[in-house]
Protein backbone atom coordinates (compact mmCIF):
# COMPACT_ATOMS: atom_id res chain seq x y z
CA UNK A 1 0.00 0.00 0.00
CA UNK A 2 1.17 3.20 -0.91
CA UNK A 3 1.63 5.97 2.48
CA UNK A 4 2.61 9.32 2.63
CA UNK A 5 6.16 7.99 3.46
CA UNK A 6 6.33 6.49 -0.17
CA UNK A 7 5.40 9.88 -1.85
CA UNK A 8 7.82 12.01 0.71
CA UNK A 9 10.61 9.79 0.06
CA UNK A 10 9.98 10.31 -3.48
CA UNK A 11 10.21 13.97 -3.09
CA UNK A 12 13.62 13.45 -0.84
CA UNK A 13 14.80 11.52 -4.43
CA UNK A 14 14.16 14.38 -6.45
CA UNK A 15 14.98 17.21 -4.03
CA UNK A 16 18.47 15.22 -3.44
CA UNK A 17 19.00 15.31 -7.20
CA UNK A 18 18.36 18.63 -7.73
CA UNK A 19 20.65 19.40 -5.14
CA UNK A 20 23.24 16.69 -6.44
CA UNK A 21 22.34 18.52 -10.22
CA UNK A 22 23.61 21.88 -9.00
CA UNK A 23 26.73 20.15 -7.11
CA UNK A 24 28.19 17.98 -10.60
CA UNK A 25 27.15 20.67 -13.13
CA UNK A 26 28.77 23.68 -11.48
CA UNK A 27 29.89 25.25 -14.50
CA UNK A 28 26.51 25.30 -16.59
CA UNK A 29 24.25 27.82 -15.53
CA UNK A 30 21.08 26.25 -18.26
CA UNK A 31 21.52 22.94 -15.90
CA UNK A 32 22.02 24.64 -12.49
CA UNK A 33 18.43 26.48 -13.36
CA UNK A 34 17.02 23.03 -14.75
CA UNK A 35 18.15 21.45 -11.19
CA UNK A 36 16.66 24.24 -9.55
CA UNK A 37 12.82 23.24 -11.54
CA UNK A 38 13.37 19.96 -9.85
CA UNK A 39 13.61 20.81 -6.24
CA UNK A 40 10.62 23.11 -6.77
CA UNK A 41 8.80 19.85 -8.24
CA UNK A 42 9.87 18.09 -4.74
CA UNK A 43 8.65 20.45 -3.06
CA UNK A 44 5.28 20.47 -5.23
CA UNK A 45 5.38 16.41 -4.71
CA UNK A 46 5.35 17.01 -0.99
CA UNK A 47 2.84 19.96 -1.07
CA UNK A 48 0.49 17.94 -2.57
CA UNK A 49 1.09 14.63 -0.86
CA UNK A 50 0.39 16.36 2.02
CA UNK A 51 -2.82 17.61 1.28
CA UNK A 52 -4.00 14.48 -0.52
CA UNK A 53 -3.79 12.66 2.77
CA UNK A 54 -4.61 15.18 5.36
CA UNK A 55 -7.66 15.73 3.31
CA UNK A 56 -6.51 19.54 3.22
CA UNK A 57 -6.97 21.60 0.06
CA UNK A 58 -4.62 24.52 1.08
CA UNK A 59 -1.63 22.34 0.66
CA UNK A 60 -2.62 22.32 -3.35
CA UNK A 61 -3.06 26.11 -3.34
CA UNK A 62 0.50 26.50 -2.06
CA UNK A 63 1.72 24.15 -4.84
CA UNK A 64 0.26 27.00 -7.07
CA UNK A 65 2.24 29.43 -5.50
CA UNK A 66 5.17 27.57 -5.98
CA UNK A 67 4.73 27.09 -9.58
CA UNK A 68 3.99 30.79 -9.73
CA UNK A 69 7.53 31.71 -7.82
CA UNK A 70 9.29 28.77 -10.25
CA UNK A 71 7.66 29.92 -13.65
CA UNK A 72 8.97 33.32 -12.94
CA UNK A 73 12.59 32.55 -11.84
CA UNK A 74 13.00 30.01 -14.94
CA UNK A 75 11.91 33.18 -16.68
CA UNK A 76 14.34 35.85 -14.81
CA UNK A 77 17.27 33.28 -14.78
CA UNK A 78 17.01 32.60 -18.66
CA UNK A 79 16.93 36.40 -19.20
CA UNK A 80 20.14 37.08 -17.01
CA UNK A 81 21.57 34.00 -18.60
CA UNK A 82 20.64 35.58 -22.42
CA UNK A 83 22.55 39.06 -21.31
CA UNK A 84 25.51 37.12 -19.47
CA UNK A 85 26.49 34.95 -22.63
CA UNK A 86 25.66 37.90 -24.48
CA UNK A 87 28.23 40.10 -22.91
CA UNK A 88 30.82 37.43 -22.58
CA UNK A 89 30.26 34.65 -24.89
CA UNK A 90 29.82 32.07 -22.34
CA UNK A 91 27.59 30.53 -19.48
CA UNK A 92 30.55 29.35 -17.21
CA UNK A 93 29.50 29.86 -13.64
CA UNK A 94 33.25 30.74 -12.45
CA UNK A 95 32.86 33.47 -14.97
CA UNK A 96 30.62 35.40 -13.47
CA UNK A 97 32.45 37.93 -11.04
CA UNK A 98 31.83 41.21 -12.95
CA UNK A 99 29.91 42.37 -9.85
CA UNK A 100 33.19 42.44 -7.69
CA UNK A 101 31.18 40.65 -4.45
CA UNK B 1 -5.14 -0.75 -4.49
CA UNK B 2 -2.75 -3.24 -6.44
CA UNK B 3 -2.82 -1.14 -9.47
CA UNK B 4 -2.56 1.85 -7.51
CA UNK B 5 0.86 0.90 -6.10
CA UNK B 6 1.90 -0.43 -9.39
CA UNK B 7 1.12 3.01 -11.08
CA UNK B 8 2.82 5.17 -8.25
CA UNK B 9 6.05 2.67 -8.82
CA UNK B 10 5.75 3.17 -12.31
CA UNK B 11 5.22 6.85 -12.66
CA UNK B 12 7.75 7.74 -9.67
CA UNK B 13 10.63 5.39 -10.97
CA UNK B 14 10.66 7.02 -14.44
CA UNK B 15 10.63 10.52 -12.53
CA UNK B 16 13.32 9.26 -10.55
CA UNK B 17 15.25 7.85 -13.53
CA UNK B 18 14.55 10.87 -15.84
CA UNK B 19 15.85 13.41 -13.03
CA UNK B 20 18.98 11.29 -12.65
CA UNK B 21 19.34 11.89 -16.86
CA UNK B 22 18.19 15.73 -16.30
CA UNK B 23 21.71 16.11 -14.36
CA UNK B 24 24.16 13.65 -16.01
CA UNK B 25 23.21 13.96 -19.64
CA UNK B 26 26.00 14.84 -22.14
CA UNK B 27 23.97 16.97 -24.15
CA UNK B 28 21.75 19.55 -22.60
CA UNK B 29 18.71 19.58 -25.22
CA UNK B 30 18.51 15.91 -23.63
CA UNK B 31 18.76 17.74 -20.12
CA UNK B 32 15.21 19.85 -20.78
CA UNK B 33 13.95 16.81 -22.83
CA UNK B 34 14.26 14.40 -19.94
CA UNK B 35 13.48 17.11 -17.66
CA UNK B 36 9.53 17.03 -19.73
CA UNK B 37 9.17 13.75 -18.64
CA UNK B 38 10.56 13.78 -15.35
CA UNK B 39 7.28 16.81 -15.36
CA UNK B 40 4.87 14.74 -17.22
CA UNK B 41 5.36 11.62 -14.87
CA UNK B 42 4.92 13.96 -11.63
CA UNK B 43 1.67 15.27 -12.94
CA UNK B 44 0.74 11.45 -13.30
CA UNK B 45 1.65 11.56 -9.77
CA UNK B 46 -0.26 14.20 -8.72
CA UNK B 47 -3.52 13.01 -11.08
CA UNK B 48 -2.85 9.26 -8.39
CA UNK B 49 -3.16 11.98 -5.28
CA UNK B 50 -6.45 13.55 -6.52
CA UNK B 51 -5.06 16.62 -7.40
CA UNK B 52 -5.98 16.18 -11.57
CA UNK B 53 -5.91 20.33 -11.89
CA UNK B 54 -2.40 21.24 -10.51
CA UNK B 55 -1.53 17.74 -13.00
CA UNK B 56 -3.31 19.71 -15.94
CA UNK B 57 -1.62 23.35 -14.38
CA UNK B 58 2.23 21.50 -14.39
CA UNK B 59 1.74 19.72 -17.68
CA UNK B 60 0.53 23.31 -19.22
CA UNK B 61 3.00 25.69 -17.68
CA UNK B 62 5.88 23.13 -17.28
CA UNK B 63 6.19 21.34 -19.90
CA UNK B 64 4.17 23.90 -22.72
CA UNK B 65 6.10 27.09 -21.45
CA UNK B 66 8.42 26.46 -18.87
CA UNK B 67 10.54 23.16 -20.42
CA UNK B 68 10.10 25.36 -24.08
CA UNK B 69 11.81 27.81 -22.97
CA UNK B 70 13.96 26.13 -21.84
CA UNK B 71 14.86 24.12 -24.89
CA UNK B 72 14.55 27.88 -26.91
CA UNK B 73 17.67 29.42 -25.06
CA UNK B 74 19.58 25.91 -25.44
CA UNK B 75 18.96 25.87 -29.16
CA UNK B 76 19.52 29.38 -29.49
CA UNK B 77 22.48 30.09 -27.84
CA UNK B 78 25.95 28.47 -29.37
CA UNK B 79 27.24 27.35 -26.20
CA UNK B 80 30.32 24.81 -26.52
CA UNK B 81 28.91 22.24 -23.97
CA UNK B 82 31.94 19.83 -23.91
CA UNK B 83 34.56 22.46 -22.20
CA UNK B 84 30.88 23.18 -19.75
CA UNK B 85 31.17 19.36 -18.55
CA UNK B 86 35.05 19.77 -17.41
CA UNK B 87 35.31 18.84 -13.88
CA UNK B 88 32.03 16.81 -13.47
CA UNK B 89 33.52 13.60 -12.79
CA UNK B 90 36.28 15.83 -10.03
CA UNK B 91 33.20 16.45 -7.90
CA UNK B 92 31.45 13.17 -8.53
CA UNK B 93 32.47 10.88 -5.33
CA UNK B 94 31.75 14.49 -3.05
CA UNK B 95 28.84 15.12 -4.78
CA UNK B 96 27.47 11.35 -5.01
CA UNK B 97 28.77 11.15 -0.68
CA UNK B 98 26.86 13.80 -0.51
CA UNK B 99 23.55 12.80 -2.27
CA UNK B 100 24.05 9.23 -0.12
CA UNK B 101 23.84 11.31 2.93
CA UNK B 102 20.45 13.47 2.19
CA UNK B 103 18.78 10.52 1.10
CA UNK B 104 19.53 8.38 3.82
CA UNK B 105 18.62 11.58 6.58
CA UNK B 106 15.66 12.44 4.54
CA UNK B 107 14.61 8.80 4.62
CA UNK B 108 14.19 7.91 8.32
CA UNK B 109 11.03 9.22 7.99
CA UNK B 110 10.21 5.55 6.92
CA UNK B 111 11.52 4.97 10.70
CA UNK B 112 9.14 7.07 12.36
CA UNK B 113 6.68 5.71 14.84
CA UNK B 114 3.29 5.84 13.62
CA UNK B 115 1.37 5.97 16.68
CA UNK B 116 2.90 9.42 17.66
CA UNK B 117 1.31 10.67 14.69
CA UNK B 118 0.99 14.71 15.06
CA UNK B 119 -2.85 14.34 13.72
CA UNK B 120 -3.58 11.36 15.52
CA UNK B 121 -5.14 9.11 12.51
CA UNK B 122 -6.10 5.76 14.03
CA UNK B 123 -6.08 4.50 10.86
CA UNK B 124 -3.21 4.82 8.24
CA UNK B 125 -3.52 7.82 5.94
CA UNK B 126 -5.12 7.22 2.39
CA UNK B 127 -5.50 9.74 -0.42
CA UNK B 128 -9.02 10.83 0.18
CA UNK B 129 -11.12 11.36 -3.23
CA UNK B 130 -14.10 13.83 -2.40
CA UNK B 131 -17.39 14.05 -4.75
CA UNK B 132 -16.77 18.11 -5.12
CA UNK B 133 -14.25 18.19 -8.10
CA UNK B 134 -10.41 18.96 -7.39
CA UNK B 135 -11.06 22.26 -9.40
CA UNK B 136 -14.20 23.14 -8.11
CA UNK B 137 -13.04 23.18 -4.53
CA UNK B 138 -10.13 25.06 -5.56
CA UNK B 139 -11.58 27.70 -6.85
CA UNK B 140 -13.63 27.72 -3.84
CA UNK B 141 -11.02 28.50 -1.43
CA UNK B 142 -8.69 30.19 -3.72
CA UNK B 143 -10.76 33.27 -4.72
CA UNK B 144 -12.12 33.96 -1.21
CA UNK B 145 -9.53 32.65 1.47
CA UNK B 146 -6.19 32.65 -0.34
CA UNK B 147 -7.24 35.78 -2.63
CA UNK B 148 -4.76 38.54 -1.47
CA UNK B 149 -1.89 35.33 -2.44
CA UNK B 150 -3.64 34.83 -5.54
CA UNK B 151 -3.16 38.94 -6.35
CA UNK B 152 0.24 38.69 -5.17
CA UNK B 153 0.84 35.52 -7.34
CA UNK B 154 -0.07 38.09 -10.08
CA UNK B 155 2.01 40.83 -9.42
CA UNK B 156 5.07 38.57 -9.21
CA UNK B 157 4.26 37.26 -12.74
CA UNK B 158 4.10 41.33 -13.64
CA UNK B 159 7.53 41.40 -11.93
CA UNK B 160 8.60 38.46 -13.95
CA UNK B 161 7.78 39.68 -17.44
CA UNK B 162 8.83 42.87 -16.94
CA UNK B 163 12.29 42.02 -15.31
CA UNK B 164 13.14 39.75 -18.79
CA UNK B 165 11.99 42.42 -20.85
CA UNK B 166 13.78 45.30 -19.52
CA UNK B 167 16.99 42.85 -19.02
CA UNK B 168 17.00 41.52 -22.39
CA UNK B 169 15.94 44.69 -24.02
CA UNK B 170 18.73 46.53 -26.15
CA UNK B 171 18.45 49.28 -27.97
CA UNK B 172 20.41 49.03 -31.95
CA UNK B 173 21.84 51.77 -33.29
CA UNK B 174 20.62 52.26 -37.09
CA UNK B 175 17.22 51.11 -36.75
CA UNK B 176 14.41 53.34 -38.55
CA UNK B 177 11.51 53.70 -36.43
CA UNK B 178 8.22 55.57 -36.85
CA UNK B 179 7.86 58.76 -34.77
CA UNK B 180 4.08 59.56 -34.36
CA UNK B 181 4.39 62.58 -32.40
CA UNK B 182 6.51 64.41 -35.48
CA UNK B 183 3.64 63.05 -38.22
CA UNK B 184 0.81 64.27 -35.99
CA UNK B 185 2.33 67.90 -36.23
CA UNK B 186 3.11 67.45 -40.04
CA UNK B 187 1.15 70.89 -41.40
CA UNK B 188 1.47 72.06 -45.04
CA UNK B 189 3.70 74.74 -44.16
CA UNK B 190 6.48 71.82 -43.42
CA UNK B 191 5.56 69.09 -45.48
CA UNK B 192 5.83 70.84 -48.54
CA UNK B 193 9.02 72.38 -49.84
CA UNK B 194 9.51 74.14 -52.98
CA UNK B 195 13.06 74.27 -54.76
CA UNK B 196 14.10 75.97 -57.84
CA UNK B 197 15.05 73.55 -60.29
CA UNK B 198 17.99 74.45 -63.16
CA UNK B 199 16.94 72.79 -66.07
CA UNK B 200 19.39 70.24 -67.49
CA UNK B 201 20.91 70.22 -63.46
CA UNK B 202 18.99 67.62 -60.45
CA UNK B 203 18.47 68.88 -57.06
Amino acid sequence: MITLEHYLFLGAIIFTLGVLGIFLNKKNLIIILMSIELILLSVNINFIAFSAYINDISGQIFAMLTLTVAAAEAAIGLAILVVFFRNLGSIEVNKINQLKG
Amino acid sequence: MVLYSLTFYLFSSVAVLSALMVISAKNPVHSVLFLILSFVNASGLFVLLGAEFLAMILVVVYVGAVAVLFLFVVMMLDINFVKLREGFLQYLPFGALLGIVLVIELGILFLTDRSSNIYNNQTPLQPIVNEVENTKMIGRILYTEYFYLFQICGIILLVAMIGSITLTLRDKGGVKRQNIDSQNTVDASTAIEKKKVNIGEGI
